[in-house]
């Protein structure tokens, strides 16, 4: 008996990841692609992705959920990059410009981010959500008419043909894959981009230094219960805006090493899919809304990439269409986001009710031990 | 005086700067050659097409389940009994409410699953709404092109399976409404009579459900869920019965949009429609947890009317397309005003 219900309880704390290796298992072999292809792709899409998925981790300790605000970040690493093309400095040193010009975009949008969310207590997400919308208006107001007209631009081969704002896609040879092909070392047939690889273990370790700090263990306090925090005489409004700071920060970076790689960037699009992408991918890794460790990360970009690699190629060859491949990766990871917010809040809600009923008699504990065994 | 500042703090700053911007809008239009009769035709043909989605959102945020924004799963049902209706090739009325018919059952059906889901995760509907509605919504781009249509005009022409991104209704229920006793005051000036009739028998319908024993129980479980529960109102049903009518609205608003609209858009278009209804009521006046229908009324009218007028007249003045990044500001940041005010308890 307690063999089956520790059994159904490592089900339910680790659906997302069973459900989705299921369907990975399936889809796989039916997409007909190379072992080496899928394992040079993984290798690709870790050092492009894992730097934006790591700028996670930090609001979730601080209790503030999953930081759909990210793409404040992402878009200020744009304007960043916007800048080197303009100011002409490509390689290695055009990335570090782009992110010393993000960097003070960045903290401002962490800034005005974390003061709305600590207006909105209790519902961060979809507050975060919505305020990535608003700030994309801003973002397009700013890009699409002010640069040019009211911010000088010095290269008029980046601006639109009526003499202001970006053009919609920017080609981004200057930088492209600067970062990746710095240190790239040729093993059996594969490309590592070490630098890019650095780069991020440097944020692990950041991470993990970071969480022993004084300010991460007032994080860790404060996403234990806000409460108790303030009483301790935690600055609990402040810590929260750190954190979303730094997440902001690190996205900023993330995008910039996501884009050197792509190799151009849709000037008004690349930021919109960031933080579903993001998201996804923590959450396939195994982490909840209140609970994301490094290996999450890792785990969860490589799972949910073999996916979107096989995905368009397996429904071509299942159902005659790629286009039902690439819905079914949207429906995925949509619906991977949904069903693991849904675990979270149901298992919440459980745990709220068994300590309640814990407090009562013997009566209720045994009427509630039934219901449990009847799920 | 201290009325007046007490009048603009109930309503929100925010409301008033948008309402005087669109009185401002409709003074300008002239001066930039914008025809005011038929911007005010515009503004009244997009309330009879979007009124029904703000509706859908009242029971609700009244049942304590917050803004929802799921309401994709509602239009997907409508999609569903739409695109049935063109297959079974009903025209006119027959088409209209043959629609409305086929797209209930699903409508209830996806309501009553999306409702036990939303009971499971009291305090965390709004995100979970959101992206239950997103991947309901990829969901049904699969079906639409892996269900069996068949009718020629909304069928793939080359590959003779999978439906259309848009298709037409132009023969089967195109604008049946909207003729339907319709003036036509000068030459661009259509009142959409058939069309503002429905929705306000819809509204008047849900008035007086609201006003009955079931609908003032849902009222109070929003209030406040454990007097509710004390009182012998079972929550979850409450809670659920609200949901389906959300989503039955929602079925039944996409019929009359695409009616009025002349086009079916399948596949990925209802993804954002819900954020606009979302963004309507708030301006009408509504918060997190309460709505009614003078903010249904005033938020579908005010925001069309921005919708409406911010493209012809800031282009025409300024001779550029910025309206799309004030629609952007404007709906995004009101949503956001809505989410931060501190949630008032019921008086």
């Amino acid at each position: 008996m307690s063999g089956k219900k520790s059994f159904g309880r490592f089900f339910t704390e680790n659906a997302v990841v069973i459900i989705f290796l299921l369907i990975t298992f399936a889809a796989v072999p039916s997409s007909g692609l190379s072992i080496q292809y899928i394992v040079q792709e993984m290798i690709t899409r870790l050092g492009r992705n894992t730097f934006l998925v790591l700028a996670l981790i930090l609001p979730i300790f601080a209790g503030m959920g999953l930081n759909f605000g990210m793409t404040l970040g992402a878009m200020s690493g744009q304007i960043g990059l916007i800048m080197a093309i303009n100011w002409n400095v490509g390689g290695v040193e055009g990335l570090i410009f782009a992110a010393l010009l993000g960097t003070p975009v960045s903290i401002l949008m962490g800034y005005v981010c974390g003061s709305v969310l600590n207006k909105a207590k209790g519902r961060e997400m979809v507050t975060g959500y919505m305020l990535a919308f608003f700030i994309n208006g801003i973002y397009q107001l700013v890009v699409l008419y002010m640069m040019g007209a009211i911010f000088p631009i010095r290269s008029h081969a980046i601006l639109l043909s009526r003499g202001y704002g970006i053009r919609n896609t920017l080609n981004l040879d200057m930088v492209r894959q600067s970062l990746d092909d710095l240190l790239m070392l040729k093993l059996g047939g594969y490309a590592i981009p070490i630098a890019t690889f650095l780069v991020i273990a440097l944020l692990c370790a950041f991470v993990i230094w970071f969480k022993k700090t004084k300010l991460g263990q007032d994080m860790r306090a404060v996403g234990h219960d806000m409460a108790v925090a303030e009483a301790a005489g935690v600055p609990v409004d402040r810590t929260r805006i750190i954190a979303i700071i730094i997440s902001t920060v690190l996205a900023c970076y993330g995008q910039i090493i996501f884009l050197q790689n792509m190799g151009n960037l849709a000037t008004y699009n690349a930021h919109d899919q960031t933080s579903f992408f993001a998201v996804a991918a923590i959450l396939v890794g195994g982490a909840s809304v209140k609970k994301a460790t490094i290996p999450n990360v890792f785990v969860g970009v490589i799972l949910l990439h073999i996916l979107f690699v096989v995905t368009p190629r397996a429904g071509q060859n299942l159902f005659g269409s790629a286009m039902i491949g690439e819905y079914f990766r949207q429906f995925i990871g949509y619906g991977v986001i949904a069903l693991s917010l849904v675990l979270y809040a149901w298992r919440a809600r459980r745990d709220v009710l068994r300590s309640r009923e814990g407090l009562r008699g013997g009566a209720d504990r045994a009427a509630v031990a039934s219901e449990g065994a009847a799920e | 005086m201290l009325k007046i500042k007490q009048f603009a703090t109930n309503f929100g700053w925010p409301r008033i700067i948008i309402f005087f911007f669109l009185i401002m809008l409709f003074v300008a239009a002239p001066f930039v050659g914008v025809r005011i009769d038929a911007s005010l035709g515009d503004v009244l043909n997009r309330f009879g097409q979007n009124g029904l989605f703000v509706l859908a959102l009242v029971p609700m945020i009244q049942s304590g389940c917050g803004l929802n924004f799921g309401l994709s799963i509602g239009i997907v049902a409508g999609l569903i009994g739409s695109t049935l209706s063109v297959q079974l090739g009903l025209l006119g009325f027959a088409g209209f409410f043959g629609a409305v018919a086929l797209a209930l059952p699903f409508a209830v059906l996806f309501g009553w699953v999306y409702g036990k889901l939303l009971n499971k995760v009291k305090g965390e509907e709004m995100t979970i709404a959101m992206y239950v509605g997103f991947a309901g919504v990829m969901f049904m781009c699969i079906m639409w092109l892996a269900l069996p249509y068949t009718a020629p005009t909304m069928v793939w022409g080359y590959a003779g399976k999978g439906l259309r991104t848009t298709i037409s209704v132009e023969g089967f229920y195109r604008q049946v409404l909207n003729e339907f006793l319709s003036i036509r005051i000068g030459s661009t000036f259509v009142f959409p009579t058939g069309m503002l009739l429905f929705d306000g028998l819809c509204a008047y319908l849900l008035w007086l459900f609201m006003r009955t024993k079931s609908g003032t129980a849902m009222t109070a479980v929003g209030s406040n869920p454990d007097y509710a529960r004390a009182s012998g109102i079972s929550v979850d049903k409450m809670r659920t019965t609200s949901v389906i009518i959300s989503t039955v609205l929602g079925a039944v608003g996409i019929v009359v949009f695409q009616q009025s609209y002349g086009f079916i858009q399948l596949y990925t278009a209802p993804l954002a429609m819900p954020f606009a209804a979302v963004a309507a009521i708030l301006i009408g006046g509504a918060s997190v947890n309460k709505a009614s229908m003078v903010n249904v009324l005033v938020g579908a009218f005010l925001f069309q009317g921005l919708l409406t007028m911010t493209p012809s007249v800031i282009n025409s003045a300024l001779h550029t397309d910025i309206s799309e990044v004030v629609r952007l500001i404007v709906s995004n940041g009101i949503i956001i005003y809505a989410l931060t005010r501190k949630t008032k308890v019921a008086k």
